[in-house]
């Protein structure tokens, strides 16, 4: 166990694209860090040169208190969870399990005792004997996390070990991952293109957004104070609003509608409301309604705001009109700059001061 | 996918060929509803007429001519035939030239098969890791797969030329006398380096997409999991490029056997001294040289049975320590 240190890391290919750049992250011992992005963003890039798989073109990977940019991935201490699994098809499951231990040259009473640990924790007992292939894809899935598991390696690196599971069980493996790994206390580096599992495994979140860091912080730090318009539409579903406004006289105006306060220099901005952070008010913002999603135990209205579209999530069960007034929960608002995208800080305007829109 | 445990499903018993036989023969057809139905009992039969014709023809009958006349001396004319039993087989194993013959055979089959099957990996494993260029030196070592065995053998004899052979000169400038043609050894070594090169390409373009075919991720998985290249090559990637070394394996041995005729005929017809030659050559040169059509008929018949006995060889012992993925 150790903790993980990226200073300013990067990765420039050959053709001259840069996959990331400048990556700093400090990893504590123990923790669970989650890199989210979208597709392409460089985070299974990023990842990847962690575990050895790619070279480091620029700055420092460090691992516990040792450089490892130049190491071997079998000498950098660490255990990796493939997206398909990657399982050896021709051995059995002890056997996949007690490889790399095989090769670190462990005595066969230790290698014994960790397989049987981890096929106890992992209720993998009854299949020890079986190919890969005579096993289900939530088997092989706990396989591959047993082969991590025994090796005790200072970091586990987890490049989306969910996404080729269905639905149901991508939620329960979610939860099981993050059980062993607080039971193992073994710092984890985790990837996902799922906001959702992001939020619901991570100590941190680190999203990503064209090989950049867009904003690192524990999941409800960036969920309410997304740093850029990218992390705000990224994170949280449904989807963030964003609409063109702007600041004068310390006010927020779409169209000609006064939204909240605003204690910033005049000028375009683009404001930031979450759909649960808005209700169906008698006055306030007119909203056209175009459809509206039923699921369940609330739904979603769509619409249009001075041409623009938004998405209300409403818990009531009022009739709708053609349209309807909507107000934000005072605080709620999130206002970034239209030129950078960058978040601005409202924190002093918005306490104390309950606006209805 | 679902996830539905596969908790009982035992391995397929081991059973024994003819236990498998017996049961494709009498078994039922497992789908009922599939057997196709026809009016008249003849049908069937008029389809599988031309198939079943080409294998008779081509196949079975001369199989039977060969056994028939291995039984009887043939006039050198053609004018009469003797019956004589088991003489000619009696003749062809205790001749002794015959025997030098089988020992040549096997182990120009072994050496040509192990040489041709590791230079073929060897390559394989390299072309594997080139990046730049990697079309230009794949279609290099693959075109000489185009070239036909006479056309092998031609090229072969004229960089082993006596005379002016390069081969020759080059051994010359270590102060060896290469004589092909007129040495025994030295005709085999020949024989062996023009059989190796003919078959390396076919061996290459197997292994090759055999290593492309081993997932990525399950290499890199490796790659964490073992420090050695050797250990990973050996513990991972070959046991995964088994089902193409053994099907490899067949066709070098019958390559070897059979395939390498031509090469022997253009390196060894019409030379002077003992030159070492495969059994089917020596089948033909008894045969059709010699016009010892009942002796030639045995051997070819013994090596219908060593054919034989090679193939249930290969398909019991060797599969069963193959993985198939």
């Amino acid at each position: 166990m150790a903790h993980l240190s990226l200073t300013s890391v990067g990765k420039t290919y050959a053709g001259g694209v840069d996959a990331v750049r400048d990556v700093n992250i400090e990893i504590a011992d123990g923790e669970f860090i989650v890199l989210v992005g979208p597709s392409g963003c460089g985070k299974s890039t990023l990842l990847r040169m962690v575990a050895g798989l790619e070279s480091v073109t620029h700055g420092d990977v460090r691992i516990g208190d040792r450089v490892v940019n130049r190491l071997e991935p079998a000498d950098r201490d660490i255990a990796m969870v493939f997206q398909n699994y990657a399982l050896y098809p021709h051995m059995n499951v002890r056997d996949n399990m007690a490889y790399g231990l095989k090769n670190r040259g462990e005595t066969k009473s230790v290698i014994a005792e960790r397989v049987a640990e981890a096929s106890r924790m992992l209720e993998l007992d009854p299949y020890l004997d079986r190919k890969p292939r005579a096993l289900s894809g939530g088997q092989r899935q706990r396989v591959a996390m047993g082969r991590a598991i025994v090796r005790q390696p200072a970091a586990f690196l987890f490049d989306e070990p969910l996404s080729n599971l269905d639905a149901k069980l991508r939620v329960s493996m979610r939860g099981e991952i993050r059980r062993l790994q607080r039971r193992l206390g073994t710092t984890s580096l985790y990837v996902t293109h799922d906001q959702l599992e992001a939020m619901t495994l991570a100590d941190r979140l680190v999203v990503l957004n064209g090989g950049r860091v867009e904003q690192i912080g524990a999941p409800l730090e960036v969920y309410h104070k997304p740093a850029s318009v990218f992390v705000a539409s990224f994170i949280g579903s449904p989807a963030m609003n964003l609409i063109d406004a702007r600041v004068e006289a310390g006010r927020v105006l779409v169209g000609s509608h006064d939204i909240a306060p605003a204690a910033t220099d005049a000028g375009p901005v683009t404001l930031g409301l979450r759909p649960e952070d808005l209700s169906l008010a008698s006055t306030g913002l007119p909203v056209a309604v175009e459809h509206v999603e039923e699921l369940g135990a609330q739904r979603i209205i769509h619409g249009e705001v001075a041409g623009q579209p938004i998405a209300i999530a409403d818990s009531s069960a009022s009739e709708l009109g053609e349209t309807v007034h909507v107000a934000a929960t005072p605080g709620k608002i999130h206002l970034f700059a239209r030129d950078t995208g960058r978040r601005i800080d409202l924190a002093a305007a918005a306490t104390g001061l309950a606006h209805a829109v | 996918m679902t996830d539905t445990p596969i908790a009982d499903m035992p391995d397929a018993p081991r059973r024994s060929l003819s236990a498998r036989l017996s049961d494709w023969y009498f078994a039922e057809t497992p789908n009922p509803a599939k057997r196709v139905q026809f009016s008249r009992p003849l049908t069937p039969w008029i389809f599988l007429l031309p198939q079943l014709a080409i294998v008779v023809i081509f196949f079975y009958w001369p199989s039977v001519q060969a056994v028939t006349s291995s039984f009887y001396i043939e006039d050198p004319f053609g004018f009469g035939s003797t019956f004589v039993g088991f003489e000619n087989y009696t003749d062809a194993v205790t001749n002794s030239q015959y025997a030098s013959t089988a020992w040549f055979t096997a182990l120009f089959c072994v050496v040509v098969t192990a040489l041709s099957l590791g230079l073929g990996l060897l390559l394989a494993v390299k072309a594997d890791k080139v990046i730049r260029g990697a079309e230009t030196y794949k279609t290099l070592l693959i075109s000489v797969y185009a070239i036909a065995p006479p056309v092998a053998g031609l090229i072969g004899m004229m960089f082993f030329d006596m005379h002016m052979g390069p081969f020759t000169k080059l051994f010359a400038a270590f102060g060896y006398d290469l004589r092909v043609g007129i040495d025994y050894w030295d005709t085999a070594f020949a024989l062996t380096v023009i059989a190796v090169w003919k078959q390396i390409p076919y061996n290459f373009i197997f292994f090759l997409s055999g290593l492309q075919s081993v997932p990525v991720s399950v290499r890199e998985a490796a790659l964490i999991d073992a420090r050695s290249g050797w250990r990973r090559f050996k513990d991972i990637i070959l046991p995964l490029l088994a089902p193409t070394a053994f099907f490899l394996l067949v066709i070098n041995i019958t390559y070897t056997m059979f395939d390498t005729f031509s090469i022997i005929d253009v390196i060894v017809k019409d030379k002077p001294a003992n030159n070492p030659m495969t059994l089917v050559y020596k089948v033909y040169l008894d045969g059709f040289k010699g016009n010892d059509i009942g002796g030639s008929s045995a051997q070819s018949v013994i090596l219908m049975i060593v054919v034989a006995a090679l193939t249930v060889v290969q398909f019991r012992f060797l599969e069963r320590r193959v993985h198939y993925g």
